[in-house]
């Protein structure tokens, strides 16, 4: 160097220094930018326009949208369709609570029992789910239908009347949501139990607690916060899907999935689908709230 | 250091005397009591006695057996041969929750989701006590250990050192027959871990109740045990009072295991019934009481051994007395630790020799370079059986 660097200059001893405590300061915004403009540009913006869309009128011809400041469309959407949240309640309930049923003891038995090949009984667990949604719940129309390989033998046996049907009814798409969603409730409630310290299952036995008390008043208190984020991940996915309704459900047992994106597609009506993904929203949110308020904010960062 | 303060040796008790002179039954007794993992012997061929009241310590580096052994006890493992008896009773085969046994574990085990009361107050509640009397109970046991107003915190709130407590007074709240602990100070720093030791013996005599003390660590056990085993491989090595086992090794890992030791190689050249003398490969020649050499030695071939805090070291120029052991030497290294001064001396054979001389203020202390000699009471002098498979590994853990 034969001339001394102005001291703000970037190459200068004060001037490095300087720009290296910006760059610093700097880095933490720098790395969480792609996922900052990710979750911005497809995740903030959208739900923007979906609000802003919900307050709007809309001409269903055109389809053309002009802000009208009217709340309206919140009341009239949930009269006219409250009985599809019924039936969405109660179908995504019944395959939540089926999940659970058949998650639980298999989670249990590979958390407490797997050994060594844990991992390979997950991966069992999850191998099935590593095809598309669509096409395992068109494999699902399949053996379900009318003449498919399950109903085929129970009527051949005469264990059903010939005009039995399962397709098209309110327990197809239940069937159809439990086996879609089981990894959602499988993992969770997993992960809870294996997190369990052995030792703490031993000091249970030790302070004379038997197998059953110590499953009740240990293990299963331990594995609440799992349980319920399983709840939580199947239910509210359940709850909004129409995938399972549309392919197993036929054309009746309508869930509010369905006629979201009825009304966006066909009927052109947005306020109205707009209005109805808002109350599905306010209602998962509800969930994850009353989640946090019974199990603390911390088990969402390790469950959810 | 503790052994620092260690004195001449009383009349050496064995274990069959502490029996007798106590006059207490065993509470636990171990009959041939084996385990096995994959073809490996964890535990083989155990027969241990603990005694009503006792604070008995299993003492032995990893991997040797120690923990198995407490988790047979606790039922919380099968053995896969032989019997277990607690308080008189074959427990076997029984579940640990049949068990009249608790434990504190490594990690405290102390359950997340309840508070401290609950923790202690678990196994009354499973012993169906009356309300009133669970509140009693815990409140004392939470005042033996020192954590009154405590009842409500949340165990993840405590530290180290309390949840340690917590542990303990969950498993002393029920007053079992036996009271097993695994390693309970491993995750305390090592000045807590000294407070700890004292409060727990001082517990243990408060409560009566027999202690069994599972530890790798050599001075803690010494500390608290009224008796100890030294375990390797699965097998006793060694089994005693401290002192007894401390100051007369039955063989060359009990030796290294339980302090520093001086052992030097050597052949039996003469045997008497009160001393018997053993040759060194350098053809110096030490005595050796003869109820010091171990039992059952076939070979002549032995270890000597003597403590380093044993070893008076001297200026050359003194004449050995009859009744000493003495060696000559050069002093290697010297180091000055305050209390006292540590010696390196090289024997002519090429060993070295460790002492440890106290600072009394007494005598100039010999310098490295200086011709000494080294001297002992015989009767301080001990022989072992050379643990012929005593692989590197272990030694460094030693």
């Amino acid at each position: 160097m034969d001339q001394p660097l102005p001291p703000d200059h970037p190459g200068s001893v004060k001037g490095q220094r300087r720009f290296a405590a910006f760059r610093q300061g700097l880095a933490p915004y720098l790395l969480s930018l792609p996922a900052g403009l990710w979750l911005l540009l497809l995740f903030i913006v959208p739900l923007l326009i979906m609000l802003s869309i919900t307050l709007k009128t809309c001409n269903p011809a055109s389809g053309a949208c002009v802000m009208t400041w009217s709340w309206g469309e919140f009341p009239r959407v949930v009269s006219l369709y409250h009985a599809q949240f019924v039936t969405s309640l109660i179908f995504a309930g019944a395959a939540t609570v089926i999940d659970l049923v058949i998650s639980f003891p298999i989670a249990y038995w590979i958390a407490f029992y797997g050994g060594r090949k844990k991992n390979f009984f997950l991966i069992m667990l999850l191998v099935p789910f590593f095809v598309s949604f669509i096409i395992r719940t068109l494999v699902w129309e399949f053996i379900l239908s009318d003449n498919g390989i399950v109903l085929h033998f129970l009527k051949h046996n005469h264990l059903v009347p010939a005009g039995f049907h399962v397709l098209g009814t309110g327990f197809a798409v239940i069937a159809g949501l439990a086996y879609n969603y089981l990894p959602f409730t499988a993992l969770p409630i997993y992960v809870a139990l294996e997190r369990i310290d052995r030792q703490v299952v031993n000091a249970a036995y030790d302070l004379y607690a038997n197998r059953r008390v110590t499953f009740m008043r240990v293990i299963m208190p331990l594995a609440v916060p799992g349980i319920f984020a399983a709840f939580l991940l199947t239910f509210i996915p359940a709850f909004g899907d129409y995938v399972n309704q549309e392919i197993l459900g036929g054309t009746s047992n309508t869930m509010i999935g369905t006629v979201i994106q009825n009304l966006f597609l066909i009927d052109s009506d947005y306020a109205g689908g707009a209005s109805l993904s808002v109350v599905l929203l306010a209602i998962s949110l509800l969930g994850i709230w009353l989640y946090a308020r019974l199990l603390g904010s911390r088990t969402i960062e390790e469950y959810l | 250091m503790t052994r620092g303060t260690v004195n001449a040796p009383r009349q050496s008790e064995t274990p069959e005397e502490a029996r007798t002179t106590s006059g207490a039954k065993a509470t636990v007794r171990l009959e041939h009591v084996t385990k096995v993992f994959d073809d490996a012997s964890a535990v083989d061929d155990l027969n241990l006695d603990v005694m009503e009241g006792e604070f008995f310590s299993l003492l032995g580096p990893s991997g040797c057996g120690k923990t198995t052994t407490l988790r047979m006890i606790a039922g919380l493992e099968d053995p896969s041969s032989g019997r277990i008896m607690l308080g008189g009773r074959d427990v076997t085969y029984m579940a640990p929750y049949h068990r009249d046994v608790n434990t504190v574990f490594q990690s405290y085990a102390l359950f997340p989701h309840l508070d401290v009361y609950e923790n202690i107050a678990f196994g009354l509640r499973r012993k169906k006590v009356d309300k009133a009397e669970v509140r009693r109970r815990v409140g004392r046991i939470l005042e033996i250990v020192d954590l009154p107003d405590f009842e409500r915190r949340r165990v993840n709130q405590l530290s180290g050192g309390q949840q340690q407590r917590i542990a303990l007074a969950r498993a002393l709240v029920n007053e079992p027959t036996l009271l097993l602990l695994d390693e309970p100070m491993s995750a305390l720093d090592a000045k807590l871990r000294h407070q700890m030791q004292i409060e727990l013996k001082s517990i243990q005599s408060r409560v009566g109740i027999t202690f069994l003390y599972v530890t790798h660590d050599q001075e803690e056990a010494m500390t608290m045990s009224d008796r100890l085993v030294v375990m390797r491989h699965g097998k006793i090595e060694g089994i005693g009072t401290p002192r007894d086992v401390y100051d007369n090794p039955t063989t060359e890992f009990v030796a290294k295991f339980l302090g520093a030791s001086n052992l030097l190689a050597g052949v039996v050249a003469g045997r008497h019934d009160d001393v018997t003398t053993v040759t060194l490969d350098d053809g110096a020649s030490l005595s050796v009481p003869t109820s010091r050499l171990p039992a059952g030695v076939t070979s002549t071939t032995v270890k000597v051994g003597v403590r380093p805090e044993k070893i008076s070291i001297a200026s050359s120029e003194k004449t050995s007395t009859p009744s000493r052991n003495t060696l000559r030497g050069r002093v290697r290294v010297s180091t000055f630790t305050g209390v006292g001064n540590q010696y390196l001396v090289e024997m002519p054979s090429g060993a070295d020799i460790t002492v440890y001389a106290q600072n009394i203020g007494e005598e100039l202390a010999p310098r490295s370079g200086d011709e000494v000699l080294l001297s002992w009471p015989v009767e301080h002098t001990f022989a072992v059986r050379p643990t012929a498979d005593l692989v590197e590994a272990e030694e460094s853990e030693l």
